[in-house]
């Protein structure tokens, strides 16, 4: 789960990181309330999860409670987009010739709204750092960066300069000692004003990064204000959905994200659902699989509607579930079922796709394809249930043809 | 030979009289593995179905001779489960359990490597079978023939996709690998590809890979000055979009690092090749192997 920027801000809070003091507003009216609370020279920043937050209008520097409300209008209305779909924005505006495929990918980026508005205390600003911690995969263990260029896209910096960052590898057993943060600070070459202050926050932030299990913190910029003192400016934090069991603010920090009604509706009965643009629907066992299934249809021509993987041991209600989610996109003309049976048995996958062409409406063709446990009885199954809107096929890749070609051929 | 487990395995299952634990461990004995013992806190002294049942994992293991553990618990008993194993002195762990929370398998990880003893595989993985020998975990062994492939891969389903088609074309396996899709696995490509090039019955691997980290290119770097056996991959989620978390933890695109075009691209630069989709993996491996 990725936090907002205020809630990411309330955790750092609880371990003693310096955020800026700051209200949410969620109409221009608070944010006039939260800019007279707060005195003076007010920064109203959008709560959206998108990159380039600054470049597209998202965050206003103001000077009153009235210019607050005025600013928190205009951002409440800027539709967003995504960062590769705004990327490819800007580099059109600056005169590029972009291909049909990424013009189409502009076209088709969904409009992303901000709902609430963060409304802060402005500071002066002397300088800005970046640090971050993450589980790093490769070495399975904690990563700890810092780098003096901070406020600026991190992929460039350590692609065009990769000395820029100072790296520091954190045994999870040991944990963070001071020389780790002392190797991140000289390492960036920070201003000295803020070296004290830099070494101070970072165990700060690593304890905040292993007790509420996180899978990153990111604070872009950290920054030296005009009084001395190292300050959280902004704050992306990722935290681990397994560890929800142990945290009961999960649920309550996730009751603030909006989901697409489908995705939403997916959860809710356990399926692992992302929607995508296309019009052939997907359901799959287990993640591989699923994603190895959105490419063969892609290779045979068609774009899949979604990903769906209905999980490890999924039954006959999942699957029905899963296909009552699918066919409730109107963009889909067919539906490709592949499953390859381990812990996942295909007679119950068989007896849930009967129970969703019995109980809905379904006016698109199913392609199915079983494999593996219970295949045999599976296949049977739909064998003795014949219907008009189910098709069967012995391989992935001849299903993968036939669900594209269904697709293309209408209704 | 073959590698991790074979007919000299003695296993016991954590979590054995739980529905999953009970169903899979009978299946894994039905194929022929040596099942030994069961553990189940608060159940020692009693059976399932004549599998002794022991409160603690050092017991079993002093009752019964156990070596390699299989973890069957929900996941958040699932890491000191692990830990337990290893204390007893099983010295391949088997862990089948997802949505572990990654700080519990980064402590339990960086232990077990620390002692420098025992192989932990997964989490969130579906086992490992030495088709003919063994069978530890949930991979249908009824699509598997011995032979002398290995397969090593992160994702479960895509073992059995391309185990299956390997088997259509005759090609047997010596031992398929699920290490899982992690963000901290207890055994990467690295680890699995050695046991592989030391393994006498192993004349060629075939390598799954998915998007997301660095797992494949590490490995093709390290195949290309370590393997001698001739290695082919697939790498699933081509068509996946940018920062879309695709199930797996691990399987989400950042920047331009982790895609399914630069992972080819690694591998092919170490001489692997790449198969499109998993039949065209199937169909490498023969065109070698002919």
């Amino acid at each position: 789960m990725n936090l907002f920027e205020y809630q990411g801000k309330e955790l750092l809070r609880r371990f003693e990181v310096p955020v800026p003091e700051g209200r949410v507003a969620r109409s221009p009216e608070e944010a006039r309330d939260a800019a007279r609370y707060l005195g003076g020279k007010v920064v109203v920043k959008a709560q959206v999860q998108v990159g380039a937050r600054g470049k597209q209008g998202g965050v206003e520097l103001v000077d009153s409670p009235d210019e607050a409300a005025a600013a928190t209008e205009r951002i409440l209305d800027v539709e967003f987009m995504e960062q590769n779909a705004f990327a490819l924005v800007q580099r059109r505006s600056r005169g590029a010739q972009l291909t049909p495929e990424d013009e189409e990918r502009i076209s088709k980026a969904a409009p992303i709204k901000a709902t609430r508005v963060l409304v802060e205390r402005a500071g002066d600003i002397a300088d800005e750092y970046y640090c971050a911690f993450l589980v790093d995969r490769s070495n399975r263990a904690f990563l700890g960066m810092m780098s003096a260029q901070g406020g600026m896209d991190i992929e460039k910096v350590a692609e065009d300069d990769p000395s820029a960052i100072a790296r520091v590898h954190i045994d999870p057993l040991l944990g963070i000692s001071d020389f780790h943060a002392r190797r991140l600070v000289f390492g960036a070459r920070i201003n000295p004003d803020a070296v004290k202050g830099a070494v101070a926050i970072i165990p700060k932030l690593y304890r905040a990064f292993v007790e509420m299990d996180a899978s990153q913190i990111e604070i872009n910029p950290l920054v030296l204000t005009g009084d001395g003192k190292v300050v959280a400016l902004d704050a992306k934090v990722t935290l681990d959905d397994s560890a929800a069991f142990r945290h009961p603010i999960f649920d309550e920090l996730k009751a603030a994200h909006e989901v697409p009604e489908q995705e939403r509706l997916a959860k809710e009965k356990g399926l692992n659902f992302i929607k995508l643009e296309g019009n052939v629907g997907i359901i799959g066992n287990g993640a591989g699989l699923v994603m190895s299934t959105l490419d063969v249809v892609n290779a045979a021509g068609g774009e899949p509607a979604n990903f769906l993987d209905v999980g490890g041991g999924a039954s006959a209600d999942i699957l029905s579930a899963g296909l009552e989610v699918i066919t409730s996109n109107p963009e889909v003309r067919s539906v490709f079922v592949n499953i390859f049976g381990g812990i996942t048995r295909c007679d119950l996958v068989a007896e849930g796709i009967l129970d969703a062409l019995g109980r809905l409406e379904v006016k698109v063709p199913l392609v199915v394809r079983l494999d593996g446990t219970n295949a045999e009885q599976g296949r049977k199954m739909l064998a003795d249930a014949p219907h008009p809107m189910l098709r069967t096929a012995n391989t992935m890749l001849g299903a993968a043809e036939l669900a594209v070609e269904l697709s293309r051929a209408g209704i | 030979m073959a590698i991790l487990i074979d007919d000299t395995t003695r296993l016991v299952v954590q979590g054995l009289t739980g529905r999953e634990g009970s169903f899979h461990a009978k299946r894994n004995r039905d194929y022929g593995t040596n099942l030994v013992a069961g553990v189940t806190p608060g159940k020692g002294g009693t059976d399932v179905d004549g599998t002794p049942v022991f409160d603690t994992v050092a017991e079993a293991v002093a009752e019964t001779g156990a070596d390699t553990s299989m973890v069957f618990v929900p996941a958040r008993f699932a890491a000191d489960a692990v830990l337990e194993a290893h204390d007893a002195g099983c010295d391949t762990i088997i862990c089948i359990t997802e949505n572990i929370p990654a700080m519990d398998m980064a402590r339990t990880v960086s232990h077990i490597r620390h002692s420098r003893r025992g192989v932990l595989i997964g989490p969130n993985c579906p086992g490992v079978i030495s088709p003919g020998k063994a069978n530890v975990g949930i991979i249908p062994g009824e699509i598997c023939e011995p032979g002398p492939i290995g397969l090593v891969s992160r994702s479960g389903t895509l073992v059995y996709q391309i185990v299956n088609e390997l088997t259509q074309k005759g090609l047997g396996q010596s031992t398929c690998v699920g290490i899982g899709g992690d963000p901290i696995p207890g055994s990467d490509f690295i680890d699995i590809l050695e046991k592989f090039e030391a393994d006498a019955q192993t004349e060629a691997v075939v390598l799954v890979g998915e998007i997301g980290g660095d797992a494949e290119e590490r490995a093709a770097a390290w195949a290309r000055e370590n393997m001698t056996k001739p290695v082919i991959a697939y790498i699933a989620g081509r068509t996946a979009p940018p920062g879309k978390r695709m199930g797996h933890a691990g399987a989400i695109v950042s920047g331009s690092k982790g895609t399914a075009a630069a992972k080819t691209d690694a591998l092919e630069a170490a001489g692997i090749r790449v198969g499109r989709n998993p039949t065209e993996v199937a169909e490498i491996v023969a065109e070698i192997r002919a």
